[in-house]
């Protein structure tokens, strides 16, 4: 599981194509914001951060992956079957009548720990995974990928105040910070300022990635994960959303719109 | 020997607090919100006690979190509170995660109906029962007194799912000093009698004990009293069968009429089961109120008074189930 840097981008190149692929199959999943958390996801899954069994996806030694912005993670799903959670040619049936693979990902699917559809509820349930696993004296730790925009939900800011209260350091939330929500750029709708230094007044440790490095971000992960600091770690992985799509990458509308079939191919060297 | 009242929450609470020396399982999250046994809870379980601060939603995802770690998770607060701030939080971690990962969280909401008397409207609860009972899989419990409170406690330990439990603020007389119901059943018949049954849920079981008696003492009239404390996942045959013996129902409950609370779960079963009976809804009419008043002052108001209940069951006999 040392994956190398080099390693780690080849794989972010691949999950990338095959998020793509999927997109082409299935456009009612969404890509924007499934293409600027392809290198988190594969820092956790590749990089040796997380701890996970596929053949028991619910082991108790487990760390747990709560993911947050549930339908901005559509690049879990060809993770997912690589690492053999479930068979590689259920992704072709993804949102086909009879798939578990939906248009937005939900617990039926190996691998997925909590109902993410509706935003901004992962880090509250997460929190309780912390406490209870800190209660339990167990080990495993407990991460969150979240997106900036679904932290406008006054629900994260309970969690974040309980977390900072009980030093809650097997809690390490990962913000997908791409800026962007549905209407445009969150620092034009609310902005969340300077987030690291209000999760930091929050009582949090906070820290700074590039998103699409993904072996900065498994760095950055690996240490927050050794070090017990007494507070709850943050890791604001400043992405784009859409990235590598020409007419998507950081529009603010990337949210809901769909390339073309043929810009994907384009994309993906498809003979059309 | 007549039983001490107690307040449901205590009672319940005691029953916990006995249950966690041994079983290191259970677990109770408040929404700073406390009892007097829960001040013991506090102080001999401290581990696995914890305050979330008056923030329901916090409340409600912590408590599926600890649930996704294998606790037995009570979630405390105030009804209103605990059912309508969070309601999503419930929906979303709570309904519909438990249909996929094994999960036991009991949602304990203390001021049903009018039972924060002077506190008025934001503290009053009579939209609990509709709301709760609309997600399918979530048991909705609400007893009439302290035992038939803590006798739940049990069937909450031993079922999974999401439950709530929706507790008077007051404390009510005993009517369960013989013993406490079968929860496996879901009701309990208080008395057999003739044209019409009275069917009630919480508070609203004394008043329509009290009128059951007035109208034996007054009008010669001997009208069976059911309570049904489990809105949700009580026995449809055995409940049928005793509805068989009646022309008429009347539901009583602390909830706005009309609404979708016991009055239609009842017309929905009369209408289910062909039992093709007379149903007269008593429930809250009129809307929000301000007005500051005793229970009892505030329950004529709106239609569900002791003397507002027995004119109204009177005219209902008298129209529609001649003899």
């Amino acid at each position: 599981m040392n994956a190398t840097a080099d390693e780690l981008k080849a794989r972010s190149e691949r999950v990338w194509r095959e998020t793509l692929a999927i997109h082409r199959r299935a456009p009612e999943t969404r890509l924007a914001s499934s293409l600027s958390s392809v290198e988190i996801f594969v820092a956790l899954y590749y990089g040796g951060v997380l701890a996970f069994d596929a053949a028991r996806p619910l082991a108790e030694e487990r760390d747990r992956c709560v993911i947050s912005k549930g339908h901005g993670s559509i690049c879990m799903y060809p993770i997912l079957a690589d690492l053999g959670y479930f068979k590689v040619e259920e992704l072709q049936r993804v949102c086909k009548s009879g798939s578990f693979l939906g248009g937005i990902p939900d617990p039926v699917i190996p691998g997925y720990e909590t109902v993410n559809g509706s935003l901004g509820h992962g880090l509250g349930v997460a929190t309780g995974m912390a406490l209870g696993l800190k209660r339990k004296g167990s080990a495993s730790q407990v991460f969150v990928v979240a997106g900036d925009g679904e932290l406008h939900e006054g629900a994260n800011w309970e969690a974040i105040m309980f977390a900072a209260q009980h030093g809650l350091d097997n809690l390490h939330l990962i913000v997908d910070d791409n800026r962007i929500s549905m209407l445009g750029h969150t620092d034009d709708i609310v902005s969340h300022g300077d987030l690291a230094a209000r999760l930091t007044a929050f009582g949090w440790t906070c820290e700074h990635v590039d998103g699409h490095d993904a072996g900065a971000v498994r760095d950055a992960l690996l240490s927050q994960k050794s070090h017990s600091s007494g507070r709850p770690t943050a890791l604001i992985a400043r992405t784009i959303k859409g990235r590598g799509v020409p007419g998507l990458a950081d529009a603010p509308l990337a949210h809901i719109m769909n390339p073309k079939p043929e810009v994907i191919d384009g994309l993906l060297g498809n003979a059309s | 020997m007549t039983m001490k009242p107690l307040a449901m929450r205590d009672a319940f609470l005691e029953r916990l607090w006995r249950a966690m020396q041994d079983d290191p399982k259970l677990f109770i999250v408040s929404a700073d919100f406390g009892s007097p046994v829960l001040d013991k809870i506090r102080a001999d379980h401290a581990d696995r006690f914890v305050n979330v601060g008056i923030a329901e939603q916090n409340l409600i995802n912590v408590s599926a979190g600890l649930a996704l770690e294998g606790y037995t998770v009570f979630a405390y607060a105030i009804a209103p509170f605990i059912t309508m701030r969070c309601y999503e939080q419930t929906r979303v971690s709570l309904a519909l995660l438990s249909e996929i990962r094994p999960m036991n969280v009991n949602l304990v909401g203390v001021g049903a109906g009018y039972s924060y008397v002077v506190s008025g409207p934001t503290h009053q609860c009579y939209e609990d029962i509709t709301l709760m009972r609309a997600m399918p899989n979530m048991r909705v419990l609400s007893p009439s007194d302290h035992v038939s409170a803590a006798a739940l406690f049990d069937a909450c330990v031993a079922s999974r799912g999401p439950k709530y439990l929706r507790f008077d603020a007051q404390v009510l007389p005993v009517v369960y000093d013989a013993g406490a119901p079968s929860a496996e059943h879901g009701f309990y018949v208080h008395r057999r009698g003739e044209r019409v049954c009275l069917v009630a849920t919480g508070y609203m079981l004394h008043t329509a004990r009290a009128a059951a008696a007035r109208l034996a003492a007054e009008d010669g009239l001997d009208v069976g009293v059911i309570d049904l404390f489990d809105l949700t996942r009580f026995s449809a045959e055995g409940l049928a069968r005793e509805l068989a013996a009646y022309r008429g129902v009347v539901t009583l409950e602390e909830g706005f009429r009309g609404r979708g609370g016991l009055d239609a779960l009842l017309l929905d079963f009369v209408a289910s089961h062909g039992t093709r009976q007379e149903v007269l809804n008593l429930g809250v009419e009129g809307g929000y109120r301000f007005e500051l008043g005793t229970r009892q002052e505030l329950h004529e108001q709106v239609g569900i008074g002791p003397e507002a209940v027995l004119r109204r069951i009177r005219a209902f006999v008298a129209s529609r189930l001649p003899t």
